[in-house]
């Protein structure tokens, strides 16, 4: 763990040390397999079983099954099934009963969950259990609501529905994006074939014993569980009709590439390389608060995380000691402890990404500083880091590190700030910080990105549509965007074409 | 004895500029019967670059426009399209072998279509964007803004002006800047219309219009890496699902073939917008 050993100190035993308070796992009932999940039955896929692990410990959680093609055409099948008897022939009100179902089973398994999500992804249970899973609950008492008032959505009366989505989901938020995915999917009458991340695939098991439970008919909601392959076999089928994609910008250019010309509505959610911006005149207190979540919330595995601290330079280095002082207080460990703040790097793929992308920032001239965590021994760490000195040019200021490595630039008058902001092909998310609401809301007028915090950082709301500009992807999920994303208006007055070309 | 008549030379319009294709390349209108009507410039992938560096110069006077502003400036166009409403009809009926209540119906329909894009420039954000109810101490705000630069691939049937109007239209409301590839084998409307731009109050580069071939322009601008959305409305003769391919490598939007011409609608002002968010903190008070 060389990237630690400058700041690593013994520390002496303070009040900070908390004794251990770990969330019991006794309240998980796990099996030792997991299937897909495919007509709304637990079915073996053809494909070699993989192991999901805790990668907090490297131990391992369960055995999960690898979808192959023909794993896929058959929940393909089951779904446009699903789609042609039963989803689309149900009133709104009844499609929008069964969500309202599933959000008080989510509520009334919300302890399992969590504990699950931290198990599998390493992210604290503080954030499972009071950031995702109540999300996860929001997002589908939201869309169920809309499942009968669709006529209201913007899109002129009688929108249709699409038929059915392929949906690809990341590890960092899995469950959370599950839920993004499939509540507007199925409240605008669509079927479902959603894939989680193969590092994270636990929750969505737990999930679809909620569906179960929820009586939801057949073949609504499908679950194949594997890796890149699974996901390409899906987006590609030729009998879906829509592709939502979570996850990087190399897979998302990929995606759209492998679709071209199908006629396949898409939305993607890509990268970021997002600026959090700090003026002189900032709620300081507030700031520092909100940078350490910006960055170093869920691992900063987050798209939109505020990688990028702008500071105003008259302010630089008190808000660079004030930042050291407060990441000195985080305790990082345990994902299943109840006052961890940081847990483990998701997988060993992405700890060597980041350790790599780190040493480049150091190569480059960047002056690294790394809280002083003790790092456990087995599992995968990286405790937080800051990065001051950085010059624009550094793949640290431009390249998206996806965990928690923030890098320091600064700017001397809002114009600058503004080009800095914007001197990325990304174009995510951004924050502002400024007690100055006038300032606020000029700065945020010239921010290209699709969500702009002022004064506040990684708010998500069921409500609030979220989406990227530029190459962080198209379309919005969340609100009424997201619910357009999963239908056509009948009011389209150009008929697009959508076999190949006619040359 | 006849007048010997004036024939105009018809070139780029790139930049609020008439320039010739850095190519000096030129090929032949001609009128249905093949009777040769002008020399029109043949752009080259230069002229395209040129384009899009002159449009994206001008994507922040244009989208930092008001909407009330942009609108009387899209009104303008129509009024100034009004005013030479019979030479647009001659040129269509020459060009399209059209008769002359056909030109003149294509005419009137691409100046009504101005007045009702104009009319959206201060509205499409009202009804595009909306305040968030979200549970917590914030306020919460989405607005529609414009992509940036819009590369578009007119429709290529029939209707050379209406087509042009039909597609850049809708992408000018929100305050994208656009380059066109006019119709290939009547442009010569799609340049009178440039002489309408170039005198109505649009700031140079917000449109950039192309003649020439579209099979050997729109590879280009479908890979420029500074173009936001490509519209391939005209490109169904095209290898449009090339094209998008290419486009998918800065993820640009993308909106397919047509068949015949758009009809006006708000989706196709909203398809070249972006949703913005922007939450701040409300105060405990």
């Amino acid at each position: 763990m060389t990237e630690n050993n400058k700041a690593l100190t013994t520390k002496a035993p303070s009040f900070l040390d908390y004794a251990p308070a770990p969330e019991s796992t006794s309240i998980l009932h796990l099996k030792k397999h997991y299937g897909l999940f495919i007509d709304g039955e637990f079915v073996d896929g053809r494909g070699d079983a993989f192991t999901t692990i805790s990668p907090a410990t490297e131990k391992e959680i369960a055995s999960i099954s690898n979808a192959n093609n023909a794993d896929v055409d058959v929940a393909v099948a089951a779904a446009r099934k699903a789609y042609d008897r039963t989803w689309s022939k149900l009133s709104g009100a009844d499609r929008g009963k069964y969500l309202f179902r599933i959000a008080r089973l989510v509520q009334e398994r919300a302890r399992e969950l969590a504990v699950a999500e931290s198990l599998d992804n390493g992210k604290p249970i503080k954030e499972s259990r009071d950031v995702d899973v109540p999300l996860v609950a929001a997002w589908f008492f939201y869309y169920a609501g809309w499942a009968d008032k669709l006529d209201y959505a913007g899109l002129g009366p009688n929108p249709q529905s699409l038929g059915v989505a392929a949906q690809v989901i990341p590890w960092n938020f899995p469950l959370l994006m599950l839920a993004w995915k499939i509540a507007p999917a199925l409240a605008a009458g669509n079927t479902v074939v959603i894939k989680p991340a193969e590092t994270t695939p636990l929750s969505a098991m737990i999930f679809a014993e909620i569906l179960q439970q929820a009586d939801l008919p057949k073949g609504v909601v499908n679950i194949v569980t594997g890796a890149g392959e699974t996901g390409s076999a899906l987006v590609n089928h030729p009998d879906v009709n829509k592709v939502a994609f979570t996850g990087s910008t190399g897979v998302g250019r990929a995606i759209a590439k492998s679709i071209a010309g199908s006629g396949k509505k898409v939305t993607l959610e890509l990268g970021g390389k997002n600026a959090n911006i700090v003026f002189d005149d900032a709620p300081m207190d507030q700031a520092i608060e909100g940078i350490v979540n910006g960055i170093f919330f869920n691992q900063g595995h987050v798209c939109c995380a505020g990688s990028r601290l702008l500071v105003q330079e008259n302010v630089h280095d008190e808000v660079v000691d004030r930042l050291k002082a407060r990441l000195s207080t985080l305790r990082m460990g345990d994902p299943l402890d109840k006052n961890t703040d940081i847990g483990a790097i998701n997988s060993k793929a992405q700890l060597d990404r980041i350790r790599e992308l780190s040493n480049v920032g150091e190569a480059e001239g960047a002056e690294r500083w790394t809280a002083g965590c003790a790092i456990p021994e087995n599992g995968f760490w990286f405790a937080p880091t800051i990065f001051t000195n950085v010059s624009t040019s550094s793949r640290i200021a431009r390249e998206e590190v996806f965990g928690p490595v923030l890098s320091v630039l600064t700017f001397r008058t809002p114009a600058e700030a503004i080009a800095k902001a914007n001197n990325t092909p990304y174009g995510l998310s951004a924050g502002i910080w400024s007690e100055k609401g006038s300032r606020v809301l000029a700065v945020a007028d010239k921010l290209r990105a699709g969500v702009i915090w002022a004064n506040t950082f990684n708010r998500f709301d069921p409500a609030s549509p979220f989406g990227g500009y530029k190459e962080s992807g198209y379309g919005r999920e969340g609100g009424r965007h997201g619910l357009a994303a999963y239908l056509e208006s009948a009011g389209w007055a150009a008929p697009a074409v959508t076999k190949g070309s006619k040359k | 004895m006849t007048r010997l008549t004036v024939p105009k030379t018809y070139k780029l319009y790139i930049g609020g500029k008439f320039p010739r294709s850095e190519s000096g390349r030129t090929y032949e209108v001609a009128t249905k019967k093949g009777v040769f009507l002008a020399n029109a410039s043949l752009a080259s992938r230069k002229d395209a670059r040129d384009a899009v560096v002159a449009a994206r110069a001008a994507v922040s006077g244009w989208s930092g426009a008001t909407g009330y502003n942009r609108g009387q400036v899209l009104y303008r166009i129509a009024e100034l399209l009004e005013g030479r409403r019979e030479q647009f009809i001659d040129e269509l009926m020459a060009t399209e072998a059209l008769s002359k209540p056909a030109a003149t119906t294509q005419v009137d329909t691409a100046i009504d279509a101005w007045v009702w894009y104009a009319g959206w420039a201060d509205k499409y954000v009202q009804v595009a964007g909306n305040g968030n109810p979200v549970s917590g101490p914030y306020f919460n705000l989405s607005t529609p803004e414009p992509s940036g630069v819009i590369a578009i691939v007119a429709p290529q049937d029939s209707s050379s002006l209406l087509g042009l109007v039909s597609v850049i239209a809708p992408a000018l409301v929100s305050g994208n800047t656009v380059v066109v590839i006019a119709h290939q084998g009547a442009p010569l409307s799609a340049i009178s219309l440039s002489e309408v731009l170039a005198t109505s109050d649009v700031p140079g580069g917000v449109v950039n219009i192309l003649t020439g071939s579209p099979a050997e322009i729109a590879p280009w601008l479908a890979s420029h890496a500074d173009v936001n959305g490509i519209d391939l409305a005209g490109a169904e003769q095209l290898e449009w699902v090339d094209l998008q391919i290419a486009a998918a490598d800065t993820l640009k939007r993308v909106s397919g073939p047509v068949v015949g011409v758009p009809a006006p609608s708000v989706e196709r002002i909203v398809q070249w917008t972006e949703t913005k968010t922007v939450w701040h903190t409300k105060s405990l008070i």
